[in-house]
């Protein structure tokens, strides 16, 4: 993979919004966002309620996958642009999601939402239907996906990237600043750790930085990409985001998001945890 | 499982013990009338990114830092913002910013 096959810009999509062979997806939390406007013909993923169990803590599997895209109108042979608020973040866990299930065509939309509409682009409230389809998911891919006996195990062996804040992984924030702060689990970060925040992959507007950029990142913070990479955050969404700079983007192999994450990592009974920047 | 992704405007303070937190909330206008839609990020002293959040119909942003010293940056298609704050723990600190 590679950036010119990963991601397509504003212009780009303009030019393909009424390409039948492309599909626009938007992904959010805050399903209002895509009922107050979306890009025209754009259909919606709800990271929670629909590509999680709703029992367990997981994905849906092979076969929720297949149904959900098949009412979604998603093909096998479409063009899927994902795009979202949150600076891509969901999106970028979408991305993750589709590439674990084998989808052939799949591309991030840079800068997602919030470049959309800092550039004033249009939006709509109109209704996407799209008619069913068949879609046929491949088993879900365990090479790009990390478990917690791979993040303990690798504790002092492999690369571990936080991409919370610095004040999360200090320990000093249990939660991002937007959310409140009374939480169970401990706070800290894996041992070993580096420390990249999601956010210095991306511009201001959303838009994830150059390639050179992104190479002297995590080279400047001491992340020798020969070995293998685990990234991780809070619940596995913004260390998509990462996961696809890496993956995608620098087209580094041996990449895995750990989407259990701190809310898994940091309420383990008796595994390492560290303290302090 | 609560997801880390900001809610519109920011969360309510229903039912959160205020006095445990660090509040930084505010409005962001353009024109003299409230902005709604518009990204509000929290940098933290040295100036990284720490959260975003997206204004309200009513203009209004909120954020649950810790004491210290924070710099908010407003970002909207007619423009953006910048202004220094000093949070301090169970005393909510408003903001109004102009875009």
């Amino acid at each position: 993979m590679s950036r010119s096959d990963a991601l397509v810009d504003i212009g780009w999509a303009e030019k393909h919004l009424d390409d039948d062979a492309v599909v626009f997806v938007e992904v959010d939390e805050d399903v209002s966002a895509y009922d107050g406007g979306h890009i025209a013909g754009a259909v919606r993923l709800d990271w929670k309620s629909e590509l999680q169990d709703p029992v367990r803590r997981d994905f849906v599997d092979q076969a929720g996958f297949e149904k959900l895209l098949s009412s979604k109108g998603i093909g096998n042979d479409d063009t899927v642009v994902l795009y979202g608020g949150n600076n891509n973040w969901f999106a970028a866990y979408a991305y993750w999601y589709f590439t674990l299930y084998g989808h052939a065509d799949v591309k991030l939309l840079d800068g997602g939402r919030k470049k959309w509409e800092l550039e004033s682009k249009p939006l709509t409230t109109d209704i996407t239907a799209r008619p069913a389809t068949r879609y046929q998911a491949k088993p879900a891919r365990t090479d790009i996906r990390a478990f917690r006996d791979q993040v303990v195990a690798a504790v002092g062996r492999d690369n571990l990237i936080d991409v919370r804040s610095p004040d999360e992984f200090a320990g000093r924030l249990l939660a991002p600043a937007h959310l409140p702060q009374e939480q169970s689990q401990r706070a800290g970060h894996v041992p070993g750790a580096s420390n990249v925040p999601w956010s210095k992959a991306a511009n201001e507007d959303g838009t994830f930085k150059s390639d050179d950029q992104l190479t002297a990142l995590y080279r400047d913070a001491g992340v020798d990409l020969s070995r293998d990479t685990i990234a991780y955050c809070r619940i596995g969404e913004r260390s998509a985001h990462t996961w696809f700079a890496l993956h995608e983007l620098l087209d580094v192999p041996n990449v895995r998001n750990y989407d259990g994450s701190w809310t898994e990592y940091g309420s383990l009974v008796a595994v390492p945890i560290e303290l302090g920047d | 499982m609560s997801s880390c992704a900001p809610p519109v405007g920011g969360i309510g303070l229903e039912g959160i013990d205020v006095s445990k937190e660090t509040v930084i909330d505010g409005t962001v206008s353009s024109g003299g009338v409230p902005a709604g839609g518009v990204y509000v990020r929290l940098l933290d002293a040295a100036g990284e990114f720490t959260a975003e959040v997206v204004t309200s119909p009513q203009g209004e942003f909120r954020f649950f830092a810790r004491p210290g010293r924070w710099t908010l940056r407003a970002l909207s298609a007619s423009g953006t913002a910048d202004a220094a704050v000093t949070a301090g723990l169970g005393a909510p600190v408003q903001v109004d910013l102009t875009v």
